[in-house]
């Protein structure tokens, strides 16, 4: 468990190599299969109408004019269909008394959302179903929309009227009452009177997954199975819930997510969509396709984060943590969606984070309002936490007047101490937070910048330098079924995988994850490679299909390595057990005599033996097996670990920040994760890039707005900004590493470490920057209006002015009919 | 994202494209690279019958010298413009502005007067042309005529071009040895500026002896730093002669709130990257 920069690298193995990805020719040139691309004898298309209005009921709706149009096959609304449609399934009811509204796939006499489909169209081909969109007549009476969180909780208008309030559920854990920790409430009280209080109130922004490829669907009615295709992280949960919902059985229905572009949890859902086209490829007996624009992608697909936390730190004088209180309203939007209400939950494990806490007490109001419904983005619930926390301790720190990590550092489990049982009732298997920070202090040049900020203040420099430490960790690895099942939620968290050896030597490795851009193809060959001692281009990974791969929970969570890649390990285990006494056989010796070492069974102590290969096509052949012993080394396994996986990682960001304009420009950025024994250092490498952007950007530029009117003003990536490479730095990395000592592989998720490391890095540097003209927080993102304003004294409430950029007025100059019909 | 059907038409010379317009009128759109128009069309914002496509006209492409001019053809791509070495040399402020419009994908498909011609007031060539006094060239039915730049932008997205014209290419008076800088003011590198500030001078004996300022995104249309200009001259280029004039920048102007900032941020920021963009421009 010591920082190491150089990987040993043992050129026998696969595991450890920065392999190239498999995947990227198809998927970077495009020449692949991708839902839209797929074209079916007889395909119809799908368009949806959609409400612009936020809370409205549906008075009447005239399709007689979109139904004569050309080529158009049928128009459908919700009260067509409102006996046979059912409703979109939550898989986690977070508390018995869970309020949540039915979810129908098409609004039937009211809508709850800017972007709810209140008709459908069918039609020949795509365009003439959008054109026909534009003709159906809605009429809506506009009712008052729940918009604003803080004033939903209130209940002051609300979202649903029939269900008589906003508030969803209730969620609380608290450390005295589960005998995990003390009591928080006398912690604060006595730190009242002869400790430090910290309190603090913290946004998290709505944000929008915009994952690259749309969501789309294609559902073929025409064979035995009802096929479906969908750009989807969970094929196998979406075939069980398809047959949960309609009633068809689980066996007639295959699902295929055939390359898929992106989910970031933003496709670890089950949409209207897909039960919309489900719904009429079997009414029609014809083959459907769906795509989503960019534009219903941004509006209608859902979203992420959406909390206040309310945070209450209390210290003793030497900054030695006593307790912590948070008290969360999260924004469901307009329904309990999948996950919806465990987003939050799953930040509740998350707010002690890497440290020794002894009192803890987690609060969580689940509201509905009239907006887009938010569920998983990655991250889900713990970057909102790690944002909270770390921000505190670097005002804790800030209070005590020393640097960031002597608070960290009082606080902390140490290496020592590991395993180690959380206030939060966790059991954090191994880490080494002292050995990551070291390094990134190293990898930073901490102290020279440290000595740089001092330099730029005294000399009163109009660009300031600040510092932001975020030491995160996470539970990931979505995974113990037990505990997710004392969390109340649906499913389970195992992964299933089979190995087929091929006659010719070559292997199939089926997996139940299903990768939408992360280099399963690679990393698993990688491991089926080693554990099977064959060549990693003789490994295909096949996945993403029900029909191939029967079993599986699917990819989130930063599951699929840690999960998913130990039951490639399980299962290849067992091909090598079933071929040793065949191996035995062939080579006359006892079974307890055979060894097995890369690819190769060889009789201990003679230099007899017989490739993995030979033994695959002997058995193929099965002309000379042993007794009662079956013609198959095709294997599986399903692994469901005992306990979640905790990366964790110091991340360093200095930023300078332009007082005279408020603008933030990143100077440097360094972080050391310990993920564990890493598979594919290049493919690690990858994540952590991505993901750390996407934390900075919820940090700097992301931000879903709504208007008074609850219409999604940031509808559009003119307004919605994501950033590009363009916006971005080198990152320096390096890893430590603290094997997992739950999987054999001693791997850790990395799926969503940087993005639930970064946000809060970027924060604390801005406000560090600033922190002596007096400032303590800005909110997210940190635009340089809002920057300049907080250096100005200005406090402008927060909110973000909710007004888009005109770029796409109609009228284009001296050639418009709606000419000065502008602004 | 499927625009309404529409005819399309691509005439291969301005008179064809000129009569194209006139039998049409407002039924019909210009497309002149699409880099704005498409999106408006995909997003079914508007829905023209007729769409004109230019890209065809190989007489529209290009750049020349033209004795005290240098003439850039209304269908050139931003990023040829950005790399003309006539362009450089005597129209430096253009080059600077033009390099960093949008992403290079735009560069590569929109066009220099098609992207004046849409007269988005946070388009970044408004204000480079405009302080650089250039002249629009228009042909219609009868003819051509010529548009100095304080007259060719009337309001937000509206130009003097009339409906059945066709801007052709874009004369702009050479500022040779004049420095040149265009401050933008953005939160990522591709969008639209939230301020951008377009300054060239010329500096002569250790003073500035002209300048000429163009504001973006600081109005309904690009607007000219006149007071700003006045109060440099004569000035030496110097931090505390600059912020004076700079301080004059946003003077009687109404620039508008988004999310980016509001109209009174967008002030302040004028004020600051006028002072950046002319020390820049001087080579201070």
């Amino acid at each position: 468990m010591t920082a190491t920069t150089e990987r040993p690298a043992d050129s026998t193995k696969e595991i450890g190599k920065d392999r190239r990805r498999k995947e990227d020719q198809r998927l970077i040139t495009g020449r692949t299969r991708w839902t839209d691309n797929i074209v079916l004898p007889g395909m119809l298309h799908v368009a949806m109408v959609r409400s612009p209005f936020a809370h409205a009921t549906i008075t009447n709706i005239d399709k007689s004019v979109a139904e004569a149009a050309t080529n158009v096959v049928t128009v459908i609304t919700g009260a067509d269909v409102a006996e046979e449609q059912g409703g979109l399934p939550n898989a986690w009811p977070i508390t018995p008394d869970q309020i949540a509204p039915v979810h129908s796939p098409i609004a039937v006499d009211r809508v709850v959302f800017a972007g709810e489909i209140v008709a459908v169209i069918v039609a020949r081909s795509a365009a003439e179903a959008r054109d026909a969109a534009e003709l159906v007549d809605v009429d809506y009476d506009v009712l008052p929309a729940a918009l604003d969180l803080k004033e939903a909780a209130e209940d002051k208008v609300l979202a649903h009227p029939d269900l008589g309030t906003n508030k969803s559920a209730y969620w609380t854990f608290d450390s005295a009452q589960a005998g995990t920790g003390g009591n928080v409430e006398e912690a604060i009280t006595k730190a009242r009177t002869d400790g430090i209080v910290i309190e603090r109130e913290y946004r998290q922004q709505r944000l929008i997954p915009a994952f690259m490829e749309p969501r789309s669907t294609v559902v073929d009615p025409t064979g035995e199975q009802i096929t479906m295709w969908s750009a989807t992280q969970i094929p196998h949960i979406l075939k069980f819930l398809l047959a949960a919902v309609t009633g068809v059985s689980e066996a007639k229905i295959r699902v295929i997510a055939p390359d898929v572009g992106g989910g970031f949890g933003g496709k670890l859902q089950t949409t209207p969509e897909e039960f919309i086209t489900f719904l009429l490829a079997r009414r029609l007996g014809k083959p459907v396709k769906y795509t989503e624009t960019r534009s219903e992608s941004l509006m209608a697909a859902h979203h992420g984060r959406d909390q206040w936390q309310k945070l209450t730190l209390a210290a003793d004088k030497d900054g030695k943590v006593t307790g912590l209180k948070v008290d969360l309203l999260a924004d469901m939007g307009s329904h309990i969606s999948l996950v919806g209400g465990g987003v939050p939950v799953l930040g509740a494990f998350m707010f002690n984070a890497i440290y020794k806490f002894p009192a803890y007490q987690f609060n969580c109001q689940t509201v509905l309002t009239n907006k887009t419904w938010t569920d998983a983005y990655r991250g889900a619930g713990r970057p909102e936490a790690t944002f909270g926390i770390e921000r505190l301790m670097d005002e804790l720190a800030a209070e005590l007047g020393v640097d960031p990590f002597v608070v960290r550092e009082k606080n902390w489990i140490t290496a020592e101490e590991f395993p180690f049982t959380t206030v939060a009732g966790l059991e954090y298997d191994s880490g080494n937070y002292e050995a990551a920070t070291a390094r990134a202090k190293e990898l930073f040049g901490y102290d020279e910048l440290r000595a740089e900020q001092m330099a730029r203040r005294a000399s009163g420099d109009p660009v300031q330098l600040g510092i932001g430490v975020s030491t995160f960790t996470e539970m990931c690895g979505l995974a113990p079924s037990r505990v997710l099942g004392s969390l109340d939620y649906g499913a389970g968290g195992w992964e299933h995988a089979s190995v087929r050896m091929l006659p010719t030597g070559k292997v199939e490795v089926l997996t139940g994850v299903s990768g939408h851009g992360q280099g399963h193809e690679t990393a698993f060959s990688q491991i089926a490679a080693d554990r099977l001692g064959v060549a990693f281009e003789d490994v295909e990974i096949l996945h993403g299909d029900t029909m191939v791969s029967h079993k599986g929970l699917d990819t989130y969570g930063s599951r699929s390595l840690v999960v998913g890649g130990e039951a490639i390990v399980k299962a290849a285990d067992k091909v090598i057990e079933k071929a040793k006494p065949i191996a035995a056989h062939l080579l006359e010796a006892s079974v307890d005599d055979i060894e097995f070492e890369a690819g190769r069974f060889s009789v201990r102590g003679t230099d007899q033996g017989l490739a993995i290969a030979e033994i695959a096509l002997a058995t193929f052949a099965a002309h000379n097996l042993p007794d009662g012993v079956e013609p198959s080394l095709d294997s599986d396994a399903t692994f469901d670990p005992v306990n979640f996986n905790y990366p964790h990682g110091t991340h360093l960001c200095a930023m300078e920040v332009d007082t005279e304009t408020g603008q933030v420009t990143m100077r440097k950025y360094a972080a050391c994760d310990d993920i564990g024994n890493i598979i594919n250092p290049l493919i690690v490498e990858g994540q952590l890039h991505g993901g750390l952007v996407q934390g900075i950007a919820q940090a700097l530029w992301e931000e879903a707005v709504y208007d008074d009117a609850g219409t999604l003003v940031s509808g559009s990536f003119v307004d919605y900004l994501l950033p590009t490479a363009a916006d971005t730095i080198n990152f320096d990395l390096d890893h430590t590493t603290s094997p997992a000592t739950t999987n054999t592989l001693g791997t850790k998720g990395v799926g969503e470490a940087g993005t639930i490391a970064s946000t809060p890095a970027v924060v604390n540097a801005i406000v560090d920057a600033v922190r002596h003209l007096g400032i303590n927080d800005i909110q997210m993102p940190c635009t340089p209006e809002r920057v300049w304003n907080a250096i100005q004294g200005v406090h402008k409430g927060g909110a973000t002015e909710a007004a888009a950029m005109p770029h796409f007025d109609p009228a284009e100059p001296g050639q418009d009919s709606t000419e000065g019909s502008a602004q | 994202m499927i625009p309404a059907a529409f005819d399309y038409l691509a005439p291969t010379s301005v008179e064809e494209a000129v009569a194209a317009l006139t039998q049409f009128g407002d039924d019909a759109k210009i497309l002149a690279g699409g880099q704005s128009l498409l999106p408006v069309l995909r997003m079914r914002l508007n829905a023209p019958e007729v769409i004109i496509d230019l890209g065809r006209i190989e007489a529209l492409r290009g750049i020349r010298e033209d004795g005290d001019a240098i003439v850039i053809g209304a269908m050139t791509p931003h990023s040829v413009v950005g790399k003309d070495p006539l362009v450089a040399e005597h129209a430096a402020l253009i080059s600077e502005a033009v390099v960093h419009l949008a992403d290079v994908q735009i560069r590569h498909r929109g066009t220099f007067g098609g992207a004046l011609a849409h007269a988005d007031p946070a388009g970044d060539l408004g204000a480079p042309v405009l302080a650089l006094g250039a002249e629009f060239v228009i042909a219609g039915p009868s003819g051509t005529r010529s548009v100095h730049a304080d007259d060719f932008f009337v309001d937000l997205f509206e130009t003097a071009i009339g409906e059945d014209e066709i801007l052709t290419e874009i004369r702009v008076p050479k500022h040779t040895g004049w420095g040149a800088h265009y401050a933008k003011f953005v939160r990522v590198a591709h969008q639209w500026p939230i301020v951008a500030i377009a300054a060239t001078v010329r500096v002569e004996g250790g003073t500035i002896a002209e300048a000429r300022v163009g504001m973006t995104n600081m109005g309904s249309t690009p607007l000219r730093a006149r007071s700003v200009e006045e109060a440099l001259t004569g000035q030496p280029p110097t931090d505390e002669a600059v912020r004076v004039a700079a301080a004059m920048a946003a003077d009687g102007t109404t620039p508008p709130s988004d999310l980016n900032g509001d109209s009174s941020y967008r002030k302040h920021l004028a004020t600051v990257m006028t002072r950046r963009a002319v020390l820049a421009a001087a080579g201070a």
